[in-house]
Order: structure tokens, then C-alpha cells, then sequence
């Protein structure tokens, strides 16, 4: 695998010596702090962790039920240029999602344009009938976005996957961002680092944003969470906490004539925004599967009069679906009217035989993916993968090609990242958050940065031994304070 | 905003468990004193009566162990195989502290988790001295948590909690007179005869009132006084007087919050009336042994009650 | 015809159930071939009822109830007017396109067998003639059971040797999509003169240029003026007149009577 040929956000191609020039201060953080203090606060951040609880449990491992997510304490950065080109394209994206959605299920003009095959949704089945026909207030589908992006140069950023569904993660951005400012402080005196500590109110704002036409002035908003067993509990419990808002589980919930209540210790209170974190599948035992024990009975009946805001909107998965994914470009462009700004990775659709046989013919090379898969699980990354697991995806493929997608093995970015060894590049992905309200798309200044922690590994998933950093935005005076003299000059004066 | 039932039924059983660890923790270690420590050890007697105060006489005896130190203090410490053991308690106040972390501050929190984490490394408690070391951090982390309690809002949240303590503390104290009294004073002894020190320490020692029966009485130790403390002084906070009226004060704060009144209020007053009227010497007279019963079945309605009125199912 | 449906559905609980939430899928809407004259639903305890459209365009209502409930009726009552087109399916709310009609369920897998049934009885064709011919050929093939244990799925009814009305017209769905025909499951009311009457179901298939047809293959043939189209459904799960959630323990029994006769002396 090309590591040499990897881009490093830190050190450029050049190495360590050799760093990117905006960046050199941040270079010399890494190379003068002594490793053992680095590994120390590491360890402070691990520890407060695990202290308050960020665990998530891993499927199929019982013993580690709950475990943290490695963090590293070299942060990643985004210069205020860089920032300004993604958001713009994140926008754009977000924009098209909501349209796609709201036509999808609804006049569904993208289809009569011929811009997409019919087939692809309709016979999809994360295209909901049960949602058709809905339109949530204002329009708005996708209120909470998380999308995946990869980096493979300085300026060239690509979009691995949207989430449209129930994105998660936000609340290691915050916490990750708590941890520095506590164990880094003279990082944030020297850069000027976006704050992105103003996420949950955004998100309680957006929320009251699209409540219910008869929800009157101050609508009441609560997180749904299946409970706290859930692997993301935590994040659940963070939210709701950090927008003042309850925390309910599906037994707190009676759908009653078609109003959502919630039982309190002095009767009922009726509930008119819910960010559940709830699939679509377990969301409702009357219309989706009915031996869920996690749903509320009857809340989409609530939702389909009008009576209930969802957040995210059920049946949003057609958005996010991997074979919609490689329609991207043309949904942004059909809605949006101009190229999209953030280019998709491209993508081989295994259905059209053309594309089958160039994939057969190059596995070794090509990441292919399940069209319904996630976690990274049922992936081959084919420079990694031995003979037996390239014979073994070379059979399904043959099998049942309609199930698989397949990408170039991309030269993932890297950032410098604490390892046994010393500090050491390592693959990193990354997920910004993309907020939509009446008032428009807005996108925080941060984001969860996943890093595969393995030497040359490019599974950046949690579940498989991936770690999080933190994610600095720079603000555009970052450049100056440098000029004028940044931790270096300090460090002499003080010594 | 009005709590959430079920937030409310969680933060009530958090400090019921809570308190129950703390006092079998408390228990343990003035058994361990009393068994190891003192000139008379107390042998098996003394456990066995410990593992009737927890109600966990049965599960004990099912497991076919004998009832030594060893035993019966990884018994009540670190045993998961039954709901009677600190680890099982710290387990259950942390599963409810989990569900109802929005409620809680992150000092609470982190108290709670920290006394869980005790355990998490911890296979067997070895011998006297790893077992004091043991409770002792359960009983520091626990006080951590009652001063996070204390340091949190004034709100439903602190009095649901505080209501769960006051109803499991109003049984464990009880049930340690009823189990203890009768231990050390056999049918047909007579009250105020004479009385092993160190036993009636134990007692005093497991709801840390030793120091509080010197202020109060200036007479030596008397098994009378003691369970005079125990019943009717509220100056002591784990007698059954100070329960009876931390459960009224916290069911009126919650009352007012709510603009409710229920059965549970009702109940609960009646008892700190009746309680205002009880006297030691009428109590004993009248037997001890039932009118303790009576009081637990009533706190158990009274939990029962609440269940009710708050809506918990 | 003019044809009275009286459709009484009756749950018995063995514990006393806290709440319950149903889903109601009884209310015929009008089409070309039916015009709804009257119709109500009536439930013995009490209970909100709010009706809806749901994303296939059937009228449903949701009913909530609070407990202590033991039991409760639902006694479905209405009069129809109906004609006869041949079979051809006009004036319905169609908010989903054909190709929807093509998507497999959990019970309309096809399976080998039923896929390879299907080739030679359509014989390449896929217009109303091809539809009509192989609705014939299952007819021909199956026992008609009056009842079955537990509904069969699309794959188990074609290895049985009889089946029921409804697991026929699923198994013909299944069939039908296997051979990228677009089809869906209709459930509803059938009017057998001296026969007892039991919920029927189905089958409209999608016939290119002719549109929906309807055919019945328990019966061999397209539909007439003796059918009551109640709900539309990608196969027999997703249109249960019934579907619903309990909050309580315990078992439920189930009892079910329905009469459907036409009407007298006019």
C-alpha cells in the first residue's frame, strides 16, 4: 500500500522536517513536546473518558462491552480556506439531499426528468412507502447530516458517504474538544481555533425550528433514545443534557389520538419535536416491523398528521442508500443547478455488467462494498486482503453483483499520530455535522476525525480499532498571530 | 418541565441502592472489627446474623458455604451471584445513575462510576485487612456521591434520590435492630443486664452513631438507649425518627412541585405522627420484635405507594 | 349489485391489557367499480378513532383505547354499491407508480419452482392474456382449503397441494414480480350466495398499456360485481385489517365473523 505516496495534513510530503508552511507551528508542537508528556495527557483525556462514561459497545464482543473509543492528542487542522471551500460544498450537498428527499417522496420530478432509473428507489427498501406522501414542516428531511470525507491532497477532498438516517458522533467532537482545551491550552493560545461548543444550542434552535404548525411558541423538544444499553447511549444522554432538554425512552411515550404524550410524575405533557435515535425499523410496531420492542405504538400515525416533528425524517435512508451514493453528482446537479463542489469517490455499480467486469478483472486493487452494509464490515480492501478473501468477494460479486459497490483504493490523507513507536502518520477520515432548519443549512466548525490507528490500515471504524482526534478549525486570523510570533517566540521568552 | 416517570423511578431506586451499599459496606466492616478485631471474637454468630440483616440468609445457605469471615464477607462484597452484595447494588445504582445521566450532575455521576470501578479489578477481598480497605472505599465513594447530591440543584431530581435513601434507610435500620436485639439479647433475658460492649459497638458502629450516643447519653452503653437512638432520636440520621421525617419533608417538596397530593403523602404523614408519640420504654414493653415488623411492612406499602402516585409503572 | 358487509372482529384478552393501539385497514374507498354508500366502525369500549390515508393511498384509522380493557369489538358495517368492468381497475388512488409493485417481501419470495411455473405459464407473455392464462393454470393446480393453521408464505404455498384464497393470490404476486410483472395484493370482501364468508384477498396485476387488471385465482378468473376492494398491499402482512399493539400480558383470542349479502327488494 502507497503510504510513501499518502499526503500528511501535518508534515506535507515532506516529512517531518519538511512541514506544510501554515502549519510549521503546529509541527513544532509535535516535535518538541516530549513524547512522555504527550502520552501523559493522553492518558488524562483516556481516563476522564472512561470516567464519564463515552463508551461504546462493539457487536459480538461481549467482554468489551464497554470500551472508549482510542482518542489521540494530536489534533487535526483545517486551515480557514480549506474550511470555507468544504463548507461551501457541504452545503451544496445537504441542500440537495433535502430536495431529493422532499421530491422523492413527493412529486417525485427527478424521476419524471429521467435523471435517475425508477428502479433504483422504488425497489429499494429504504424507499418507504409508509412515508410517501408525508411533507414534514418547511420541507425539511435531513435535519442532522454527517458526511463522510476522505482527503487525498491539499485541495482535494472527497465525499466517502452521506448519513442521513441518525449520524453519530457529535458528542466525541465536543468531548474531544473539552479534553484539549483541559490538557493543551497552549495550543488554543496560539491558534485561533474555531469554538464549536455552540452545537447544542444550534441543534435546540433547529429543533424549535421545525416543530409543528400547533405547537405554539415554546414547543417541547425531547431526544429519543431505545435506552441506555444502547452502544450510543452516551451521546444520547450528552445531548439532551447539553440542550436542556429530556431524555426519553419509548415506555415515556403514549401516542393517544394521534398526539404524542409524554408521562411525567404529574400527568401527561405533550411532546412536539423528538430527535430519535431510533431506526426506522423499530420506530413504530404498527407500521414498521411489528416485533419491535424498542418503538413508540402509533407515533407514526402522529407524525402523519402533522401533530409531531421527527428528527431525522423516517424514510431518509434513501438518501444515504450506497447505490443511490454514486447518483450523487446528478441529484446535486439537478437541484442545485451547478456541479457539485464536493466531488463523490468514484464508483463502480456492480449491477451494470460493464462495471462488473472491470471490477473482476482489477479486485486487488478496488475497495468493494456491500450496498447495505456499514460499520465497515463486509468490505474487501483488495491491497490488503489475501488471495482466499479476493476469491471469496469474487464468488458473491459473481453471484449477487446487484449487492456491491466498488471504489479505488484512494491514498488516504494522514495526520501524525501517537503510537507505540513515537509519533507516526497515520489514515484518517472525517465527518463534519450539517445542521437544517427553517432558517437555513449551517454547518459547526469541527467534526469527529477518525484515525486508523493500525500502521497502514484505512479502516477508520471504531468498532475495528479506529481513534478519534480532534478537529481544529482555524479562523482566518490564525495566518497573522503567526507572523507576529506564535509559540516559539513565547517559549524563548519564557525560558 | 416535569420529570419523566421513569426518571423519576430510576433516580428513586439510585439512592435506595446507593444506600444499601453503603450499609452493607458499614455492616461488613463493623463485623470484620467485631470478628477480628476485638478480644472475644464473635465467630460465625456474628455473620450469620449480618447475612439476616441483608436478607440474603437463604441465597447464602443455597451456596453450602460456611458462614466464616471469608465467606460471608466476599458473600455481601463481591459476590454477582446474587442481588444482596455490594457489587450487585453499586451495579444496579449505576444502571439507573446510566439511564438517568441527564438528571444527574457529572460529579454524581462520576461518583457512582468510580465505586463500580472498585469492583471491576477486584476478584476476592482476601483477608480482614483487604476487606476494611475495601468497604472503606465504597464508603468514601458513597459519601462522594451524597456530597454531589448535596452540591446539585435544589430540584425533583436531588428529593427523588433523597426519598429513596430516607425508605431504604428507614429499612435497613430495622431490620439491624431486629436482627441484632435479638441476638444478643436471647428470650428471657433481661433488658439492661449484662451486655457485651463490643457487640452493642457493632451496632452503633454500622449507622455511625457512636459518637452521637456519647453526646446523647451520658450513660454508659445500655442496649435501652441504644435502641431509643435508633428509633425515635432524629438528631441521628439514620434512626427510624429521622427517616420517617426526611420521607415527609422530601414527598412535600415534591408535592409542591408538582401541585399533587396522593396516598403516599398521606401515609407518610401519618406514620411521622405516630412516630412523634412512640416512646422506647412503651415500645419494648409492648415487643420490640413486632412492632419492628409492623414498621417494615408499612415502609413497604409506603414504597408501594409511591410507586403509585408517581407513576413509576 | 348493492352488497351489505357486516365485518365483526372480536379480541379476548387473558389479563387485562393497560392500552391499545390499532391500525384499521376496513374503510373501502370509492373506485370506478364501487361507490361506498355507507359505512362505520363501531367499537364497544371506549375509544378515539382518527382517520388517514396511508403511502399506498388506503384509508385507514387509527384506534386508541385505555385500559383496563378485556376485550374489545370492532363491528365494521357498510353498504356498497358495485359494477362490473371486467376486472379493469380504474378510479383508485394510486400515489406510487407500477414499478413500486415489483419489490420482494420477507412472504413473496418467489423461489425456483414458483419462478420457473411462472415462465412456462406466461409463455414470454406479460399482458392481461399472459396474466389471465396463468391465473387459470394455478386454479387448476391447487386444492382450495378453507382454512390453514398459520398463512403460508409465497414459496410454502406452491410446494402445498391446497391452499387458501389468500395464500393463492400472495403466491400469484410473488409469481407475478418473479416475472417483473408489477402486482400487488388486495384484501376484501367477496359475496358467495349460501357460503360462509371469510375475509378474501386478491390479486391486481399490472398489464402494460391495459393498466391494472384484477384477477382472483381462487376463483380462475377476473373479478366481477360480487368483490368489495377494502386495501392494497405489497402481500398479506402489510394489509391485515387489524394490525396492532398491546401494552399488557398475557394471550389474546381472536374471533372473527363476517356476513356479506346483497341487498333485498329494491
Amino acid at each position: 500500500m502507497g503510504d510513501l505516496r499518502a499526503f500528511d495534513e501535518i508534515w506535507g510530503q515532506g516529512g517531518p522536517d519538511n512541514p506544510r508552511e501554515p502549519l510549521a507551528m503546529l509541527a513544532d508542537w509535535i516535535a518538541e513536546t516530549p513524547r512522555e508528556e504527550l502520552a501523559r495527557r493522553l492518558e488524562a483525556a483516556e481516563n476522564t473518558f472512561r470516567q464519564l462514561g463515552i463508551t461504546f459497545a462493539v457487536y459480538g464482543d461481549r467482554d468489551a462491552a464497554e470500551r472508549i473509543i482510542p482518542f489521540d492528542i494530536v489534533p487535526r487542522v483545517f486551515l480557514a480556506d480549506e474550511w470555507a471551500r468544504l463548507s461551501e460544498g457541504l452545503i451544496q450537498r445537504v441542500e440537495a439531499i433535502n430536495a431529493f428527499l422532499d421530491d422523492i417522496y413527493g412529486d417525485r420530478r427527478i424521476l419524471a426528468d429521467g435523471v435517475l432509473p425508477p428502479d433504483i428507489v422504488f425497489r429499494n427498501p429504504q424507499f418507504r412507502h409508509e412515508v410517501a406522501g408525508i411533507r414534514p414542516p418547511h420541507g425539511i428531511w435531513a435535519h442532522i447530516c454527517g458526511i463522510d470525507l476522505v482527503r487525498t491532497g491539499p485541495d482535494d477532498f472527497f465525499v466517502l458517504e452521506d448519513n442521513a438516517r441518525t449520524p453519530s458522533g457529535v458528542s466525541y467532537m465536543l468531548e474531544n474538544r473539552e479534553a484539549m482545551i483541559r490538557l493543551c491550552p497552549e495550543l488554543f493560545r496560539n491558534f485561533r481555533v474555531a469554538a464549536v461548543d455552540s452545537y447544542p444550542d444550534r441543534l435546540h434552535e433547529t429543533m424549535r425550528s421545525v416543530a409543528p404548525p400547533g405547537a405554539g411558541s415554546r414547543p417541547v423538544c425531547v431526544v429519543l433514545t431505545p435506552g441506555h444499553f444502547n452502544s450510543a447511549y452516551y451521546e444520547h444522554s450528552f445531548l439532551a443534557d447539553s440542550m436542556g432538554i429530556e431524555l426519553v425512552e419509548p415506555a415515556d411515550l403514549v401516542v393517544d389520538d394521534d398526539i404524542v404524550w409524554m408521562q411525567t410524575i404529574a400527568g401527561r405533557v405533550k411532546v412536539d419535536v423528538i430527535y430519535r435515535r431510533i431506526d426506522d425499523d423499530f420506530l413504530d410496531p404498527v407500521v414498521f416491523r411489528p416485533d419491535s420492542l424498542l418503538g413508540v405504538p402509533g407515533i407514526m400515525s402522529a407524525y402523519r398528521a402533522g401533530n409531531v416533528t421527527l428528527i431525522n425524517a423516517p424514510g431518509n435512508g434513501i438518501a444515504d442508500d450506497k447505490a443511490i451514493y454514486s447518483y450523487m453528482p446528478e441529484i446535486v446537479r439537478y437541484y442545485s443547478g451547478g456541479e457539485a463542489k464536493l466531488p463523490n469517490v468514484e464508483t463502480y455499480r456492480c449491477r451494470e455488467p460493464q462495471a462488473l467486469k472491470y471490477v473482476l478483472d482489477r479486485l486487488p486493487e478496488l475497495v468493494v462494498k456491500l450496498v447495505d452494509g456499514s460499520g465497515g464490515y463486509g468490505m474487501l480492501v483488495g491491497p490488503t486482503a489475501s488471495s482466499e478473501e479476493i476469491e471469496r468477494f469474487r464468488a458473491a460479486l459473481i453471484a449477487e453483483p446487484h449487492r456491491y459497490i466498488a471504489q479505488p483504493t484512494l491514498a488516504l490523507s494522514t495526520v501524525p499520530t501517537l503510537t507505540e513507536k513515537g509519533l507516526a502518520p497515520r489514515h484518517v477520515d472525517f465527518r463534519p455535522f450539517v445542521l437544517t432548519g427553517r432558517d437555513g443549512v449551517q454547518v459547526v466548525p469541527g467534526g469527529l476525525t477518525r484515525v486508523a490507528l493500525k500502521e497502514g490500515s484505512l479502516v477508520v471504524n471504531s468498532s475495528q480499532g479506529g481513534g478519534t482526534k480532534d478537529s481544529f478549525v482555524l479562523l482566518p486570523e490564525a495566518r497573522q498571530m503567526q507572523k507576529m510570533g506564535g509559540m516559539f517566540q513565547q517559549q524563548e521568552l519564557g525560558s | 418541565m416535569l420529570m419523566l416517570s421513569r426518571t423519576a423511578a430510576s433516580l428513586y431506586w439510585l439512592g435506595r441502592y446507593v444506600e444499601r451499599a453503603d450499609f452493607i459496606a458499614r455492616l461488613v466492616e463493623a463485623t470484620v472489627r467485631l470478628d477480628a478485631l476485638s478480644a472475644t471474637p464473635a465467630g460465625e454468630a456474628a455473620w450469620e446474623s449480618a447475612l439476616r440483616v441483608t436478607y440474603t440468609d437463604e441465597a447464602f445457605a443455597a451456596s453450602g458455604a460456611r458462614a466464616d469471615q471469608t465467606n460471608v464477607a466476599r458473600f455481601l462484597t463481591i459476590d454477582t451471584g446474587h442481588p444482596g452484595s455490594i457489587v450487585q447494588c453499586l451495579d444496579m445504582a449505576r444502571n439507573n445513575a446510566r439511564a438517568v445521566r441527564t438528571a444527574l450532575t457529572r460529579e454524581a455521576w462520576t461518583a457512582i462510576n468510580r465505586a463500580w470501578l472498585l469492583f471491576n479489578s477486584r476478584m476476592r477481598p482476601g483477608n480482614a485487612m483487604a476487606t476494611l480497605n475495601l468497604v472503606e472505599a465504597v464508603k468514601a465513594e458513597t459519601r462522594g456521591f451524597e456530597g454531589a447530591i448535596l452540591r446539585m440543584m435544589r430540584n425533583e431530581a436531588v428529593w427523588f434520590i433523597r426519598l429513596g435513601s430516607a425508605v431504604e434507610r428507614a429499612d435497613n435500620t430495622a431490620r439491624l435492630i431486629d436482627v441484632k436485639y435479638h441476638l444478643l439479647l436471647p428470650e428471657g433475658a433481661p433488658v439492661g443486664g449484662i451486655v457485651d460492649r463490643d457487640q452493642w459497638t457493632t451496632i452503633l458502629q454500622t449507622v455511625s452513631a457512636v459518637t452521637a450516643y456519647r453526646w446523647l447519653y451520658s450513660e454508659g452503653l445500655e442496649p435501652r438507649l441504644v435502641i431509643d437512638l435508633l428509633l425515635t432520636r432524629p438528631e441521628l440520621p439514620r434512626s427510624l425518627a429521622a427517616c420517617v421525617e426526611e420521607t415527609v419533608e422530601m414527598l412535600g417538596l415534591l408535592g409542591k412541585r408538582t401541585g399533587l397530593q396522593g396516598g403516599a403523602d398521606r401515609m407518610a404523614r401519618a406514620r411521622l405522627a405516630r412516630m412523634h408519640k412512640t416512646r422506647t420504654p412503651e415500645v419494648i414493653v409492648g415487643g420490640l420484635h413486632e412492632w419492628l415488623s409492623a414498621f417494615i411492612a408499612e415502609n413497604l406499602a409506603l414504597d408501594r405507594a409511591i410507586a403509585q402516585q408517581f407513576r413509576f409503572i | 349489485m348493492r352488497l351489505i358487509v357486516e365485518h365483526r372482529t372480536r379480541y379476548r384478552f387473558s389479563e387485562p391489557q393497560t392500552r391499545l393501539i390499532q391500525c384499521l385497514r376496513m374503510t373501502p374507498d370509492d373506485t370506478d367499480d364501487q361507490t361506498v354508500i355507507g359505512w362505520s366502525i363501531d367499537v364497544d369500549c371506549d375509544a378515539r378513532l382518527r382517520e388517514s390515508r396511508d403511502g399506498l393511498g388506503n384509508r385507514q384509522a387509527m384506534l386508541y383505547a385505555d385500559g383496563p380493557i378485556d376485550g374489545i369489538e370492532i363491528s365494521v358495517r357498510g353498504e356498497v354499491l358495485t359494477g362490473d368492468h371486467g376486472g379493469v381497475v380504474r378510479g383508485t388512488h394510486e400515489p406510487l407508480p407500477p414499478v413500486f409493485y415489483l419489490r420482494e417481501t420477507e412472504r413473496t419470495v418467489a423461489g425456483a419452482a414458483l419462478s420457473g411455473f411462472m415462465v412456462e405459464a406466461l409463455a414470454g407473455g406479460a399482458d392481461a392474456a399472459a396474466i389471465d392464462a396463468v391465473t387459470r393454470a394455478i386454479h387448476g393446480r391447487f386444492k382450495l382449503a378453507s382454512h390453514v393453521e398459520e398463512l403460508r408464505d409465497a414459496a410454502a404455498t406452491f410446494a402445498a397441494e391446497a391452499a387458501t384464497g389468500r395464500e393463492l393470490a400472495q403466491m400469484l404476486v410473488a409469481g407475478l414480480r418473479a416475472a417483473e410483472i408489477p402486482a400487488r395484493y388486495v384484501s376484501g370482501y367477496r359475496q358467495r350466495e349460501g357460503r360462509a364468508c371469510a375475509p378474501h384477498g386478491w390479486v391486481e396485476a399490472f398489464a402494460g398499456a391495459e393498466g391494472w387488471i384484477a384477477v382472483d385465482p381462487s376463483a380462475g378468473g377476473r373479478i366481477d360485481e360480487r368483490y368489495v376492494r377494502v386495501a392494497i398491499g405489497l402481500d398479506t402482512a402489510s394489509v391485515t385489517p387489524v394490525a396492532g399493539s398491546r401494552l399488557g400480558p398475557g394471550e389474546e383470542m381472536l374471533d372473527v365473523a363476517l356476513i356479506v349479502e346483497q341487498a333485498r327488494g329494491q
